[in-house]
């Protein structure tokens, strides 16, 4: 088997454990409470990290580049109660205006 | 601008269709539902039938349809089959083939994963390249867990159905205490799976048509969602502080760590949560 059919057979069988571990040896069953309102912080940690990440993340280096034009731009929109397609649209044409211009 | 538009005509008839065809299965008790739906082990299964069977347990209060997470996700649909394009055209100028990369879309199922195993493949191995791919998923683990108490059913319905987990369907399906809608996470992850495999094959047979999608400000699309879904999260001094603490976590651990590691790392943050009683 070649590297590439090995990274791709190994990754493909990993990612397919790791989203599989909680519904396959839990599945249906409410979680204890101490874990439910651990849980329950997960999404706002989770989100608010991959948003810091994928704005000023650079490999290994944080920079300030035309996404954070984008990020200004979609937190316009949500100061305003702009629906989710407009928000992604805005951040996405200023940032694309911004490299333009740049 | 153009891509976008047709889903989004697209989703107001859809928001139409989905107020009609509401069905009655949300009147059963979400507990007896789940003992119903855990007791039928039998081997009796139609593969076709099982990322879209009805008849597992849902929250009562609002029932929302598969057809309600296809609405959700369709803003950021057309981007995510640009974004694996250009993961088509990288894995097949990194020399991967044409079947690999198709092949990796519809069994990992992961943007950032696929495109660090494809940067990495060429000059660092298949150790380094599979490490990299698993760091950078090990948030699903916890994540997984998140979505557990929503799905019931047989083994292989729970182990098909917890595949159409992503970042983006898990944040759009989420019910605001912690855990998630089944049917707005399968829906909404089952059109991102098609968006997914189909723009890699575009892009795996299409290569030079793509060009660079940073030029079209994908890469800041896909955080303004994720902002975009935080901001009614962000409830109560618990959640803005688990939101403070993950983003200064992850920005902490940037210079200093391996992709995916602050990613993971920033989950810690959920942990402020014990403090609440």
């Amino acid at each position: 088997m070649s590297t590439v059919w090995i990274v791709v057979v190994v990754v493909g069988a990993l990612t397919v454990g790791l989203k599989a571990v909680g519904p396959v040896v839990l599945g249906g069953r409410d979680l204890p409470r101490p874990v439910l309102s651990v849980v329950a912080l997960l999404a706002p940690a989770l989100l608010a990290a991959l948003v810091a990440v994928s704005i000023f993340g650079l490999g290994r280096d944080l920079v300030l580049d035309a996404r954070v034009v984008g990020l200004v731009a979609a937190t316009a929109a949500l100061l305003v109660r702009a629906p989710i397609l407009v928000v992604v649209l805005a951040a996405a044409v200023a940032t694309a205006l911004t490299r333009a211009l740049a | 601008m153009r891509e976008s538009s047709g889903p989004s005509l697209r989703s107001s008839r859809v928001r139409a269709l989905g107020r009609r065809s509401r069905d009655g299965s949300a009147a059963v008790s979400r507990a007896t539902a789940s003992r119903c739906a855990r007791r039928r082990f039998e081997p009796r299964i139609v593969i076709g039938s099982i990322a879209l069977t009805a008849d597992n347990a849902t929250p009562a209060p609002a029932a929302r349809t598969y057809r309600d997470g296809v609405r959700a996700i369709a803003p950021i649909a057309p981007m995510a089959a640009i974004f694996s394009a250009s993961f088509g055209v990288l894995a097949t100028a990194a020399g991967m083939g044409t079947v690999a990369p198709i092949v990796m879309s519809a069994t990992t199922f992961a943007g950032s994963a696929q495109f660090a195993a494809v940067a990495v493949i060429g000059t660092g191995g298949a150790l380094a390249a599979i490490g990299a791919a698993g760091l950078l998923n090990a948030r699903y683990a916890p994540i997984s867990l998140t979505v557990a108490p929503a799905m019931s059913g047989s083994f292989l319905s729970r182990l098909v159905q917890s595949q159409l987990i992503v970042d983006e369907s898990w944040a759009v399906s989420q019910t605001g205490d912690g855990g998630v809608d089944r049917r707005v996470l399968v829906g909404a992850g089952t059109t991102l799976w098609f968006c997914w495999v189909g723009g890699t094959v575009v892009g795996v047979f299409g290569a030079e048509l793509i060009g660079d999608p940073e030029r079209f400000g994908l890469d800041a699309a896909f955080p303004a969602l994720f902002l975009a879904l935080l901001v009614p999260q962000l409830r109560d001094r618990f959640a803005v502080a688990a939101a403070l603490l993950g983003a200064a976590i992850a920005l902490a651990l940037v210079p200093v760590s391996a992709a995916g590691i602050p990613i993971v790392a920033a989950s810690a943050a959920c942990l402020i949560g014990l403090a609440r009683r």
